[in-house]
């Protein structure tokens, strides 16, 4: 046994690469309360508040601190960076200087360009030169493949943010794997997998070959990053400070070298705590000492950042990086996940104040302690930085060790990956099924010639079948699309380190998605109970709506409703299903808008619910603004009759809530007395979603760090 | 059972339905607002709750909408998970102006196939008759906590501030009092009219009475009904007068708790 292993309970995490098993076998599940917990070090302060004043500078400049613009991003691009060196605990940046963004132009050169200009800063000619005329990127060879149905639909905005020319992200390396085993260990493993491939070279098995061989170098860039920080990774983690660095390293080697949609971290903390565990009773480390090791990380963590557009921004509504941590749930063998651990990432928010990143994830189940659950009912109600997601019906379909990438997308940590795809827009394909195919904003025809409406108003039959004609077309369309784009990442931004810290052979998720869900649900709804006269222009085009009488509308637990919006998530669906995908990867859809619905809304025109043009739709999967008239239950329950299996990928429901209505505090009851109730607390409210709902909780993404709480 | 019997069709008039109520009663609550009332307190927030309709009239019936017992335990029961630790909660308008509505489901709600459902009453008593008890006796029995607002400690006071008379507020208190029912009391501190000493402590004496008061809730006045008095075309009578400062509350209820517990000591 390795000597860095000593303590730990052995098993078949030793024979072969098994976190899952290693976590198993040796962690303390905590049922205690938060009292354990340790107040920021005068080091975490200090340099907390040193990096508050880089952020302060980066505000100052426009949102942008510093940029490189000659040297091409890698694991190994950079020397050691530094925020104050003798008293980081937890050492790595991106680049020499803290906040400085990395040039990453594998995705596209053109959005690396404008990325720097849009903040005054100019790529080195040379790069440019060499990515246009030498080295093809991944948005040069999309638009090589592309249809021309597929440039329309994108320039029409019924397929909207593409991962065309970005990098496409939402892939978690298992960053634990460099703590328990040492990169060393991980290479000679890919090394293996690699020789016992296929003898046949038929293309699958030349692309795996030269994947293993990828991956297997990048692990040696891993490697020579930590020389850089004069850290040993080559060797397993020996204590509970190596295993923090040894992971943060793995992760940092990741957004060295993508710049990925969403850069999630994993799931840690349990994995972590065993080290934590053994650490304290050796007496290796104090309680205060491992929350600074913490801190510190979550600090590193807070500091990601990438050289990004503004129109970028304005699909996600600020500069997110979706860092996200999942936390907590239950183990499919009943014993919480819980650690004292779980308590200590979430106390990063009282110890450095709010912040939307790390995205701090509770995986939610009703029979976490409730110790803890009250500790996250008052961190969020303190902070609203946490988001929560139902391990109860994440857990039957991933077991005990998956992860969230990026808001709501799950999977099986280091087994399965996923294939990002945006969103389509299924309230623009509702008018593009009342108008034959033409787009209702420019009147241009971007889909086929399917017949319009005819007549004055719209019939709910006639309707829904044109609907279910232009939902299947547009599924076609999108994930066609899709397999281009994610064919192209895989040739020219492949995730080299984060797929070594995969096992040889992943399950691919295709995760597609949709947007405007609410609005399709009370456009129908007013087509099939109200009266809806269509308004032309001169061309016979529709472009607004008259509602005649009253509907009901999604988000008041109204089945009439809330079945139209399960059948479309179901039918679109079934439409994605019927459309063969690159790597055989299985489609999955997400209702998970949570901030680009502002620009979705910007691109549709009039609505049959009585929307108008350009307004905003609705978060994921929420009712439009105003229309759940019923409290939060009703509306979290028209939520919840959407069909998760055919949403796999993730139904987001955000929930903002002012304090007041929060429950009433402490001042209350009378000291001593208590009402016959069973478990009832005037404190919080007890506030469980145990319908099949996935609920995002959401973070506001756009958020600055420390920022005062928000509504 | 005869036709027209049946306690889970008797239909109550209702103003609207929350699904997520945290703040009227213990954890997360059903809280069914009823129609009617017949106080006029000079800080309600929600004057479009005043107007009495007809329960079982339909859309004749004037305003709010009916809504029978059995529409109520299904709003809830399809929810149910939620409201794990709550329960339902009638509140208003006045809910004792409706007693048959209250009594019958409040009973519903204890009987419930699927587990007994909590139930809470939010009332001011208004409509209670101590000379006709007979009327509330299925709805009292059947109430598991009552918040009872107290608008004013003082008889001039709240005709005042109310437009009618606290005796039935004082009536019902007594009443819940003799049938051991919890009780939270709910006090609106408005500046300048119920925020003196000798007020809150009036209040702290008054409820030194009753045994079963288990808590005491001090509301600071908000303005939050304005625009609905606006929408409504009636005038805003307490136009001029600023909010409660919120963080007030603490130091008010100390006084009125304080007062409280003299009176009880004076009692022995």
């Amino acid at each position: 046994m390795q000597q860095a292993w000593d303590g730990f309970v052995g098993g078949n995490w030793e024979r072969e690469i098994d976190v899952r098993d290693f976590i198993q076998r040796n962690y303390t599940p905590y049922e205690g309360d938060e009292s354990f917990l340790a107040g920021p070090t005068e080091a975490t302060n200090k340099l907390w508040g040193e990096v508050m004043d880089l952020f302060a500078q980066e505000a100052a400049a426009g949102g942008v601190l510093d940029m490189d613009t000659k040297v091409v991003s890698t694991i190994t691009s950079h020397g050691a960076g530094y925020i104050d060196k003798p008293l980081e605990k937890i050492v790595g940046l991106q680049t020499e200087r803290p906040l400085k963004r990395a040039l990453m132009p594998n995705g596209g050169i053109r959005m690396a360009v404008q990325a720097c200009r849009d903040n005054g800063y100019e790529v080195d000619p040379e790069v440019v030169d060499f990515y246009t005329n030498y080295r093809k990127t991944h948005n040069a060879g999309v638009f090589d493949a592309y249809t021309d149905e597929m440039r329309a639909c994108r320039h029409s905005h019924i397929i909207t943010g593409l991962p065309d020319a970005y990098g496409r992200g939402r892939i978690i390396g298992d960053y634990r794997r460099v703590a328990l085993y040492g990169v060393d260990h991980l290479i000679e493993q890919k090394l293996h997998e690699k020789d016992d491939t296929h003898k046949i070279m038929d293309e699958a098995t030349i692309r795996h070959r030269e994947e293993l061989a990828e991956q297997a170098r990048a692990l040696a860039e891993l490697r020579k990053l930590g020389e850089i920080y004069g850290l040993e990774l080559n060797r397993p983690a020996s204590n509970f400070q190596e295993a923090v660095q040894w992971l943060y390293m793995g992760y940092l080697a990741a957004v060295k070298e993508q710049n990925g949609a969403a850069m999630s971290i994993g799931r840690n903390t349990t994995f972590l705590d065993i080290y934590a565990e053994r650490d304290l009773a050796r007496g290796t480390f104090t309680e205060s000492e491992i929350q600074e090791i913490v801190d510190h990380l979550v600090m590193k963590l807070r500091m990601v950042k990438f050289a990004r557009t503004p129109e970028y921004n304005s699909i996600f509504a600020g500069d997110p990086q979706w860092v996200t941590e999942s936390i907590g749930g239950m183990g499919v063998d009943g014993r919480t996940m819980v650690t004292k651990s779980s308590f200590r990432w979430l106390h990063t928010l009282e110890n450095m104040g709010t912040s939307p990143e790390p995205n701090l994830t509770v995986l939610w189940s009703t029979r976490l302690p409730e110790a803890f659950k009250r500790y996250c009912a008052k961190i969020s109600i303190a902070t609203s930085s946490i988001q929560y997601e139902n391990d109860d019906l994440m857990r039957v379909y991933h077991g005990d060790d998956y992860g969230i990438a990026c808001c709501v997308s799950s999977m099986r940590i280091g087994k399965e990956m996923q294939f990002f795809g945006a969103r389509a827009n299924l309230a623009k394909c509702l008018l593009y099924a009342i108008n034959g195919g033409r787009d209702e904003v420019t009147g241009a025809q971007v889909a086929p010639r399917f017949r319009p409406v005819e007549g004055e108003y719209l019939d709910y039959d006639d309707v829904i079948v044109k609907y279910r004609d232009m939902m299947e077309w547009l599924a076609g369309v999108y994930v066609n699309a899709l397999n281009i784009i994610h064919y192209m990442h895989d040739k020219y931004c492949y995730e080299r380190i984060e797929m070594a810290l995969h096992d040889e052979h992943v399950h691919r998720w295709f995760a597609t998605g949709i947007a405007g869900l609410s609005v399709v649900a009370d456009s129908l709804s007013a087509i099939k109970y109200a009266k809806v006269k269509v308004v032309r222009d001169e061309t016979g085009l529709v472009t607004d709506y008259v509602v005649e009488g009253d509907f009901p509308k999604y988000g008041n637990d109204d089945d009439r409703v809330d079945a139209i919006a399960h059948d479309v998530v179901e039918r679109f669906m079934k439409y994605v299903r019927e459309v063969p995908t690159y790597r055989g990867a299985v489609p999955t859809t997400s209702i998970l808008t949570i901030t680009s619905n502002v620009v979705y809304g910007k691109k549709t025109g009039n609505t049959p619910d009585g929307r108008r043009a350009g307004e905003p739709f609705a978060p994921g999967a929420n009712p439009m603004h105003r229309r759940d008239t019923h409290g939060a239950v009703a509306s979290l329950a028209s939520v919840a009759k959407l069909p998760f299996k055919d949403a796999q990928d993730g139904i987001s429901n955000t929930f903002s809530i002012v304090p007041n209505a929060l429950g009433k505090g402490e001042d209350v009851m009378f000291s001593g007395a208590e009402l016959d109730l069973g478990s009832v607390d005037f404190k919080v409210a007890d506030f469980t979603l145990e319908n099949a709902v996935d609920c995002a909780c959401e973070a506001d993404a756009s958020a600055r760090e420390d920022a005062l709480d928000r509504r | 059972m005869a036709p027209g019997s049946d306690p889970l069709a008797i239909c109550g008039r209702v103003h609207s339905v929350e699904t997520f109520g945290t703040v009227d009663g213990p954890g997360t609550r059903l809280v069914v607002f009823l129609q009617g009332c017949p106080m006029r307190c000079a800080f309600c927030h929600n004057p479009d709750t005043w107007g009495f309709g007809r329960a079982g009239a339909g859309d004749a019936g004037g305003p709010g909408r009916d809504m029978s017992v059995a529409e109520v335990l299904e709003a809830f029961e399809r929810n149910r998970p939620f409201y794990r630790t709550g329960g339902i909660t009638l509140t208003g308008g006045e809910p004792l102006a409706q007693p048959d509505f209250v009594g019958a489901l409040f009973e519903a709600a204890h009987a419930s196939p699927a587990g007994r459902i909590h139930t809470c009453l939010d009332t001011s008593g208004a409509t209670f008759d101590p000379a006709r008890p007979e009327r509330f006796e299925r709805a009292l029995a059947n109430t598991d906590l009552a918040l009872l607002d107290i608008k004013h400690s003082d008889p001039a006071g709240h005709v005042e501030l109310c437009g009618m008379e606290g005796e039935r507020t004082l009536a019902l208190a007594v009443e819940l009092c003799r049938r051991r029912i919890p009780v939270i009391v709910r006090h609106v501190v408005v500046p300048g009219i119920t925020d003196a000493r000798e007020e809150l402590e009036g209040v702290g004496r008054l409820i030194a009475r009753w045994d079963n008061v288990v808590g005491l809730d001090v509301l600071p006045y908000h303005t939050m009904g304005v625009a609905k008095y606006e929408r409504l075309g009636i005038p805003y009578p307490l136009a001029g007068v600023e909010p409660m400062d919120a963080s007030r509350a603490r130091e008010l209820r100390s006084t009125i708790l304080a007062a409280r517990e003299r009176a009880r000591a004076a009692r022995g």
